[in-house]
């Protein structure tokens, strides 16, 4: 334990708008070994995952907890990680070993990496033998190949919408599933498209302004990196239907790292994948699989707990790595 | 940048065969045809040469390096390849003169222009 993990509350708050700056470089900085970051009241704490065991009851545990996996690639089998089916069943004994079992799981898209049959059959087995038995997806651009989705939906979008996109209800929270993979224009980035736009605007148009918001989607919905398309180019117009709410958080994947940013009411959060880590925007000529040491590779893959306590209106987001 | 070279340097040497007026082992194909076939390096989610320019009848390759899959799709859609996963390739050819924008569908940053003379 480093000298500044054994102090991690943070209570500097120099623009009163609940959000410590330096802190929250702090907590970004931790993401590679995972984080627990909880903004209770405006006011942000975090804790390095080493010290979960320490955290006490009310922040570990709420009236809602579900869990993010992300990119799971099945189907990848170059250098960066021969064995993805393996770091994907590692990623189900983390979940299975939570200290207070998640009601369900989201998936985060890239389940496969090439759309191929046996690819969606493998990563459903899998998560077979996790505690949480419903899982809830949306695609990656791996998912939706050479059919526009067709596959994907069949398996996978009973009950939704358009090109997948759903929305659903659990203990009070109201979670909106979109698409962000399809229909993607040349020099561009992710995109949702009109017809999915309006779609968000009617979904959330009767929810009471209290009601607490999870939007999960595969490409980041803030610009992560643009030069890299780490971003969605109409997300801007989806966050303004969301204006009104006090608590909106949003899960993305697509860039195998962990990153979070709050703007206003928003939280955004991407989760590590279970495959293969991603360069750090910029860091490398392009944003093609990262080859680590053997030894360093569970490190950077990861689940992403969440657990939402009713009463305080906040979600605590702690990210896991296999290691 | 030494595959390049090498491939450089076979096109040199296709072309002295040529003209010393040796046989070459393809004899199907006459001497006079327009260059037979141009390739682009899908590599590092970029295509090289990011702009190419062939003869109208020119077959283009598209191979994929990269461990990612990659597509090439035209602007307007009119080309559209399947994914390609690593090694595979998408072959066009190019009948009409014109500038074709085309691009990843899957990673949009990437771009790429093929010009048919």
């Amino acid at each position: 334990m480093s000298e500044q993990g054994k102090k991690d509350e943070i209570l500097h708050d120099h623009n009163h708008d609940g959000i410590d700056r330096r802190g929250f470089l702090k907590c970004m900085a931790w993401a590679g070994t995972g984080a627990l970051c909880v903004i209770n009241g405006g006011v942000l704490k975090s804790y390095s995952l080493s010290r979960l065991s320490e955290i006490g009851d009310k922040e570990a545990k709420g009236d809602l907890s579900f869990v993010q996996i992300s990119d799971s690639h099945m189907g990848f089998n170059k250098p960066a990680n021969p064995d993805v089916a393996s770091t994907l069943k590692a990623a189900v004994d983390k979940i299975n070993a939570l200290p207070s079992q998640p009601q369900f799981m989201l998936h985060t898209g890239d389940i496969s990496h090439l759309s191929k049959p046996e690819e969606f059959d493998n990563v459903e087995q899998i998560l077979k033998s996790a505690n949480p038995k419903t899982v809830f997806y949306v695609p990656g651009e791996h998912d939706v190949l050479n059919d526009e989705g067709a596959q994907y939906r069949q398996r996978f979008g009973q009950g939704s919408q358009g090109a997948g996109w759903h929305s659903f209800d659990q203990k009070g929270v109201h979670f909106i599933g979109l698409v962000n993979v399809m229909n993607l224009k040349a020099g561009g980035m992710g995109n949702l498209g009109a017809e999915q736009l309006a779609w968000i605007e009617k979904d959330v148009k009767h929810l009471s302004n209290s009601t607490p918001i999870v939007v999960f989607a595969h490409i980041p919905l803030w610009s992560v990196y643009p030069e890299w398309g780490w971003g969605t180019e109409d997300s801007a117009q989806a966050l303004g239907y969301l204006k009104k709410f006090g608590s909106v958080t949003v899960l993305n994947g697509h860039i195998h790292q962990t990153m979070q940013k709050v703007e206003g009411n928003v939280t955004f959060h991407t989760a590590a994948s279970t495959a293969f880590p991603q360069p750090k925007p910029g860091s490398a000529p392009s944003p093609g699989p990262l080859k680590v040491p053997d030894d360093q590779l569970r490190g950077l893959l990861g689940i992403t707990d969440v657990n939402y306590v009713q009463r305080r209106h906040a979600l605590a987001v702690i990210d896991s790595t296999l290691g | 940048m030494i595959r390049r070279v090498l491939y450089i340097a076979s096109i040199a040497a296709m072309l002295v065969a040529i003209l010393a007026g040796r046989q070459t082992t393809n004899a199907a194909v006459p001497a006079a045809a327009p260059a037979a076939g141009a390739e682009v390096k899908i590599d590092n989610f970029s295509f090289t040469p990011a702009t190419l320019t062939v003869a109208t009848g020119t077959q283009v390759t598209w191979t994929n390096r990269d461990d990612i899959p990659h597509t090439v799709v035209s602007d307007d859609k009119t080309i559209k390849s399947k994914a390609l996963d690593t090694d595979e390739t998408f072959t066009f050819t190019f009948t009409k003169p014109g500038t074709y924008s085309y691009f990843c569908s899957l990673h949009p940053k990437m771009k790429g222009t093929i010009v048919v003379q």
